[in-house]
């Protein structure tokens, strides 16, 4: 009988379990515990709208407290986990209380990757994850303040948008040949490092970071090429790794994350794991991945929520990604990795176009620029391996979903 | 404040008081309104916040722009007076409104 059921990882997932326990009608003891103390709250918004001041911290929770009343939801907020003990179904947090379960259900998450160069740690250098990440930065926000932005990634782009229309001067240093190279295909790359620049943003590639210079704060980035670039800011986001350790010293295999299976079982029969710090395998696609999406924390912990009660159910979805810069949208869904073939639909020059990977005549992913109905027709076809016409996708009169 | 009346799939009425400026779609996602998944926290990214607003309304919404044209295009069966509810900004004009959740999101 499953009468507790507890939650590490208060998070996109963590809150997406605890609507679907108590929607699919778990009616035993249901306790959440955060490190963080704000409701579970939406990460994305954080280098966006949140981190310009235009929407107030009351939006970003995802449920008003009154649902979790209303749930009986037992929320320790503010209480990071520190202990597990797998064995005794035990945790202890950090005030020292412990708790046993019946059924644990980890959602940690993960965590920026910190810089390990010299003068990684002088003030005015942030990284930007949590919501209290967010304050410092906006302090440093003064027109015509020096930002420069370590990694030309999803976090580091939507930032440099961000800091741009805050009047900042933007740097964005990317260690790669392009921005977002990780990620999207070379057209795409250089269509948004074209955006960036038309908005005044400096997009400086190949560009190894090798030490942060300052008296007592940061006052400058310095590159292995020689070069050195003036900051009043600096903001890190050179990528994420999941959160394990209170999985790995319980005993938990881990491998590049907590590793589950398609139920979302870890190595414990009694804990489960789901989000982005989970190492689990891909139906669709026929391999281990691990996914840093609002999507895949979303999904993957309604299923998980579905089989801790008892009820099996394969995690088995197409990833799908977004980015926000200025005005423009990209939609990704799919993972590209092993594809034979891209195909450019539509001129980047008109601000909407999409690029399709393709093993085959089988779609692979989609990465599509303000181009919501490519997207959409994306979804569909990949999930039901629907094989395209290639004839048709070249012929961009037909929509996506007409090349078939 | 302007009310909103939310039918949830399978009928039930929920009257909630919806601040002026903020979107349906997170009075929704605020109160729990079932069937409102809303995935993306209002990108308009993921057409899972897909709602039926009372006809006699529309004219005081704001219209649809493409990228939601685009989404609604394949949301689960989109009628005339579909919308995204994170696309819909609450305003006094809209007390009273009835917004009609369908059976579910999307096919896939």
């Amino acid at each position: 009988m499953i009468s507790t059921i507890l939650i590490i990882g208060a998070g996109q997932a963590g809150a997406q379990a605890v609507d679907t326990l108590r929607r699919e009608g778990f009616t035993g003891r249901l306790i959440l515990i955060g490190d963080e103390p704000e409701l579970p709250y939406q990460r994305p918004p954080l280098s966006k709208k949140y981190l310009s001041g235009e929407m107030a911290a009351d939006r970003l929770p995802f449920r008003h407290r009154s649902f979790y009343d209303e749930h009986r939801v037992e929320l320790k907020l503010g209480q990071p986990a520190v202990r597990l003990d797998a064995a005794a179904r035990v945790i202890e947090l950090k005030d020292g209380e412990t708790l046993t379960y019946d059924r644990l259900l980890l959602c940690l998450g993960a965590a920026s990757r910190q810089l390990t160069c010299p003068g990684a740690s002088l003030a005015g250098v942030h990284s930007l994850r949590g919501v209290a990440d967010v304050p410092p930065i906006q302090a440093g926000f003064k027109p015509q303040a020096r930002v420069v932005i370590i990694g030309g990634g999803y976090i580091g782009l939507e930032t440099a948008a961000t800091c741009r229309k805050m009047g900042c001067e933007v740097t964005v240093l990317e260690m790669a040949d392009r921005i977002m190279n990780r990620v999207v295909a070379s057209p795409v790359s250089q269509y948004f490092a074209e955006e960036h620049r038309a908005h005044g943003v400096n997009i400086l590639c190949d560009m190894r970071v090798v030490r942060l210079e300052g008296e007592r704060r940061v006052e400058r980035v310095v590159c292995a090429d020689g070069s050195s670039h003036a900051a009043d800011l600096v903001i890190v986001g050179v990528g994420a790794i999941a959160t394990t350790e209170l999985a790995s010293k319980a005993g938990l295999t881990c491998d590049n994350g907590i590793v589950v299976d398609e139920y979302c079982r870890t190595s414990d029969a009694a804990i489960y794991a789901a989000g982005d710090c989970t190492n689990h395998p891909s139906l669709r696609f026929g391999r281990r991945v691990r996914l840093e999406s609002v999507d895949n924390a979303f999904e993957q912990a309604k299923t998980a929520a579905i089989n801790l009660l008892g009820r099996p159910v394969t995690h088995d979805r197409v990833p799908w990604f977004w980015s926000d810069q200025y005005d423009n949208k990209l939609l990704i869904v799919g993972l590209s990795q092993d594809y034979d073939r891209q195909v450019l639909r539509g001129d980047p020059a008109s601000r909407s176009f999409s690029v399709c990977y393709l093993k085959g005549q089988e779609l692979l992913a989609v990465e599509a620029i303000n181009h919501s109905k490519d997207y959409m027709a994306a979804r569909k076809l990949i999930a039901d391996r629907t094989p395209l016409d290639l004839d048709k996708l070249a012929n961009n009169e037909l929509g996506l979903k007409e090349a078939i | 404040m302007p009310k909103i009346v939310f039918i949830e799939p399978g009928g039930a009425r929920r009257e909630i008081d919806a601040p002026v400026g903020i979107t349906l779609m997170e009075v929704a996602r605020q109160h729990g309104v079932r069937g409102i998944v809303a995935q993306c926290g209002g990108a308009c990214a993921c057409a899972t916040c897909h709602v039926y607003i009372d006809p006699a309304w529309s004219a005081k919404l704001e219209p649809r722009e493409d990228m939601e044209e685009g989404m609604l295009e394949t949301a689960w069966e989109p009628k005339q007076n579909s919308r995204l509810s994170c696309q819909v900004h609450v305003t006094a004009e809209l007390d009273g409104m009835q917004v009609t959740v369908p059976r579910q999101q999307r096919e896939t």
